[in-house]
């Protein structure tokens, strides 16, 4: 035990600011989620508008998810656990978080309008333009130097693991985004420019930022979170210090490789192909070391997932983490990526990720984080938050299980052939075979936005509930 | 930070003596059956490597024992694919169309292997079943451009429309509007006859009618029956390229859209395209 009387007093106001924009950011994502799964369903909700085009809104929906609700549950969670885990304040003070905090959310306003209004590179998960992108630049670096500042000058002989993984996500982050984004503009006052690479050099670049940014983005930068909230919620130890090293680099060095599996049957080369998809099988064991740490830490406080709805949603998001990193290694192989590839089996998986664990990660860390940074005694209502998790899971059973049935039937209605050799189905059969899917998945998407609707009265009526004594007490003291 | 080592009284295990914020860590060693398995892919992995296409070097790459290649494999399919298609597909190549619908099994072949090609070479623009969509036009209405036999559309869809090859079918109508030959008032007035033409009532034709057989009648028909040679539309009727409505028509004779239909002799071979041909035929319109 510390002396609660020397510790330092944290910055938690840039934390709370990254709190509310991660709530707020997840209600657009999930909205516009819904928006464009009805689309997908009925056409004419395109609205025969460019800007309500499902091409324009769907970037929109993976910034929203990614980077604006991920990235500031990443940012606000990282500030929040380094202070806590290195026991000084933020490096380089008020002023240069707030900036961070600003500067990034400067930058997923720009980037939503210009995709609404027709501006893109057309490199997935990397639309905005050249500008922004020079904006991203500063304001990454100027975070990546806020935490690395504070790790720098921490109070504890060791760096804590969440800490590792916090870096190993912010740094990585760093070099996909310069190496993807090398583009030359078309001139200095228009918003449209071509990238370095063309072909199928582009591809593989992008696509080696696309895995990377799921792998040190969505995996990396969460199981920071995870292994943070995870053993502060069941007040229980790490269960292995080891695995938790072993993993950490195995993780890290596995997954920078795997990105061509992203390419299998196209014009990348096949050697590359082959070294994709055995990095991403080898990935498998390094994937599960976060999952078995975040599981069996709660051994001898099981019984918490009773009491603590919280603490359900992070241990459900580790149990969704290992689903869908062992599915990842599976679509790898390049014989089952014949069947699965650009069905809606691809988009199934990566919701297993994105809702079952990026998203009740960030739940678990929400519902713990808004009580502790408000200093109220405890959540508005568990009860409510226990509806949030069951609906919400319910609403995650809907998604994954209609894409999976989707995606293979698309699968196997594009390879079919009839007797005589000739295509059984035609392209547009399959689209219209999987009509109900579609609808089942928007309902499933309607369930996660609801529940997250639950979530955000829940986290208001806490903040809104008076400032108990006894916490009071302990903010005094510095807790 | 001074920290001790101490047993965790839940699992019996030691700790490795770090604190963070009320954290600490058991010193346990690595779960056996996770090393295996990651021993296990690291194998497997291996394995892969020799057996395919792997690792690059300084002069190309290790090609992989089995000598597997994508491109092979793909050529492999495709190869044994029209072998089995060869004993019919040969035949609807080699046979007239007379002699194949002499042949009601090899006519159904090839009315199934059109279909399929049709649904994902010409459905995109032409519609379900050649209904049709603004611009594109309906192929079971009978209302043909270039023509309704089975030469005929074998013809149109071989070397396309206006596709810029030499044997394409070919032919432009003139910019009445943009170029001045017409007033906007004069388009005005030929709308209110080809609208007329279309089966609608509209006000006094009789300036339209005029204008009509002065500008139009020479490729469309004194009455509007159209002219196929040169693929000039038929107006007499109900079913229009456009679409009804008069803002299209008077577009068209303001500044014409003159469609493309690419050559599908680049894409598919003479007997998919003669299948396809029958199926077209087969649609409704055929004559």
């Amino acid at each position: 035990m510390y002396d609660a009387l020397r510790a330092p007093r944290y910055n938690d106001d840039v934390v709370k600011k990254f709190v509310i924009a991660t709530v707020f950011w997840g209600v657009v994502a999930f909205l516009v989620g819904v928006i464009i799964a009805s689309q997908l369903a009925w056409p004419e909700l395109n609205l025969g508008l460019s800007f309500t085009n499902f091409g324009r809104l769907r970037p929109v929906h993976t910034s929203a998810g990614i980077f604006a609700f991920g990235g500031s549950a990443l940012l606000g969670t990282s500030f929040y656990v380094v202070q806590r885990t290195c026991r000084v304040r933020l490096f380089g003070g008020e002023a240069v978080a707030n900036f961070v905090f600003w500067g990034y959310q400067f930058f997923l306003v720009m980037a939503a309008l210009s995709y609404v209004m027709g501006f893109s590179q057309g490199q997935e998960y990397a639309e905005p333009e050249w500008h922004l992108d020079l904006w991203l630049t500063v304001v990454w670096v100027t975070y990546a130097v806020v935490f690395i500042g504070t790790i720098v000058k921490r109070e504890e002989p060791h760096i804590y693991v969440a800490n590792w993984f916090y870096m190993g996500f912010i740094l990585t982050i760093a070099v996909l985004h310069l190496a993807n984004n090398l583009a030359m503009p078309v001139s200095l006052f228009t918003a449209k420019s071509y990238n370095v690479a063309s072909g199928v050099q582009n591809a593989m670049i992008q696509w080696w930022y696309g895995h990377n940014a799921v792998g040190f983005f969505l995996t990396a930068g969460f199981l920071g979170m995870m292994y943070y909230f995870i053993p502060k919620a069941a007040d229980r130890p790490i269960y292995s210090y080891r695995l938790s090293i072993v993993h950490f680099w195995s993780l890290v060095f596995m997954y920078i490789w795997a990105g061509p599996h992203h390419l299998h049957w196209t014009a990348l080369p096949d050697w590359t192909q082959t070294l994709g998809m055995a990095f991403s099988i080898m990935l498998w064991m390094p994937s599960w070391g976060g999952m078995i740490n975040g599981m069996m830490t709660l051994s001898g406080a099981w019984d918490k997932l009773r009491t603590d709805p919280g603490l359900r949603f992070s241990v459900t998001a580790v149990g969704f983490y290992g689903m869908a990193t062992f599915e990842g290694p599976v679509m790898s192989i390049r014989g089952v990526n014949a069947l699965s590839h650009y069905t809606d089996w691809g988009i199934g998986h990566v919701h297993a990720g994105t809702l079952g664990w990026n998203a009740f990660i960030t739940f678990g860390a929400l519902y713990y984080l808004v009580p502790v940074l408000w200093k109220r005694e405890g959540l508005y209502s568990k009860k409510l938050a226990s509806w949030h998790f069951w609906i919400s899971t319910l609403g995650i059973v809907f998604y994954i299980t209609s894409m999976w049935v989707a995606g293979i039937m698309q699968g196997l209605m594009w390879r079919a052939y009839d007797a005589l050799g000739f295509l059984q189905y035609s392209f547009a059969e399959s689209v219209s075979a999987v009509h109900p899917y579609y609808v089942i998945r928007m309902l499933g998407g309607v369930l996660f936005l609801t529940g997250m609707l639950i979530m955000v009265y829940n986290l208001i009526q806490t903040v809104r509930s008076p400032v108990t004594e006894r916490r009071a007490a302990l903010a005094m003291a510095g807790t | 930070m001074p920290t001790k080592i101490e047993k965790d009284s839940v699992t019996g295990q030691m700790t490795t003596g770090h604190e963070w914020d009320g954290i600490k860590e058991l010193n346990r060693p690595l779960p056996k059956w996770w090393v295996y398995i990651f021993y296990a892919t690291i194998a497997f992995s291996v394995v892969w490597f020799v057996l395919y296409p792997s690792w690059p070097g300084l002069h190309g790459y290790f090609h992989g024992m089995l000598g597997y290649s994508q491109r092979t494999a793909v050529d492999k399919d495709v190869a044994a694919i029209l072998k089995q298609r060869a004993g019919y597909m040969d035949r609807v190549a080699k046979l007239s169309f007379d002699d194949i619908r002499k042949d009601p099994q090899l006519q159904a072949i090839a009315l199934t292997a059109g279909r399929i090609a049709f649904a994902n070479n010409c459905q995109p623009c032409h519609g379900a079943g050649g209904g049709g969509n603004p611009g594109f036009p309906a192929l079971a209405a009978g209302n043909w451009l270039w023509g309704g036999k089975l030469d005929d559309i074998q013809q149109s869809i071989t070397f396309g429309i206006r596709s810029g090859l030499e044997d394409a079918r070919q032919s432009a109508m003139p910019k009445f509007g943009a170029d001045g030959s017409l007033k906007p008032a004069e388009i005005e007035q030929v709308a209110d006859y080809v609208m007329a033409l279309f089966g609608h009532n509209t006000a006094d034709t009789a300036p339209g009618q005029k204008l009509f057989a002065e500008n139009c009648a020479v490729c469309h028909g004194e009455k509007g029956e159209g002219k196929r040679e040169i693929g000039a539309p038929r107006l007499a009727g109900r079913a229009h390229l456009n679409g009804d409505i008069r803002e299209s028509v008077v577009a068209q004779i303001t500044n014409p859209r003159l469609g493309v239909m690419p050559n599908w002799n680049s894409r598919l071979d003479s007997a998919t395209i003669k299948s396809l041909a029958l199926y077209v035929h087969s649609l409704g319109g055929g004559e």
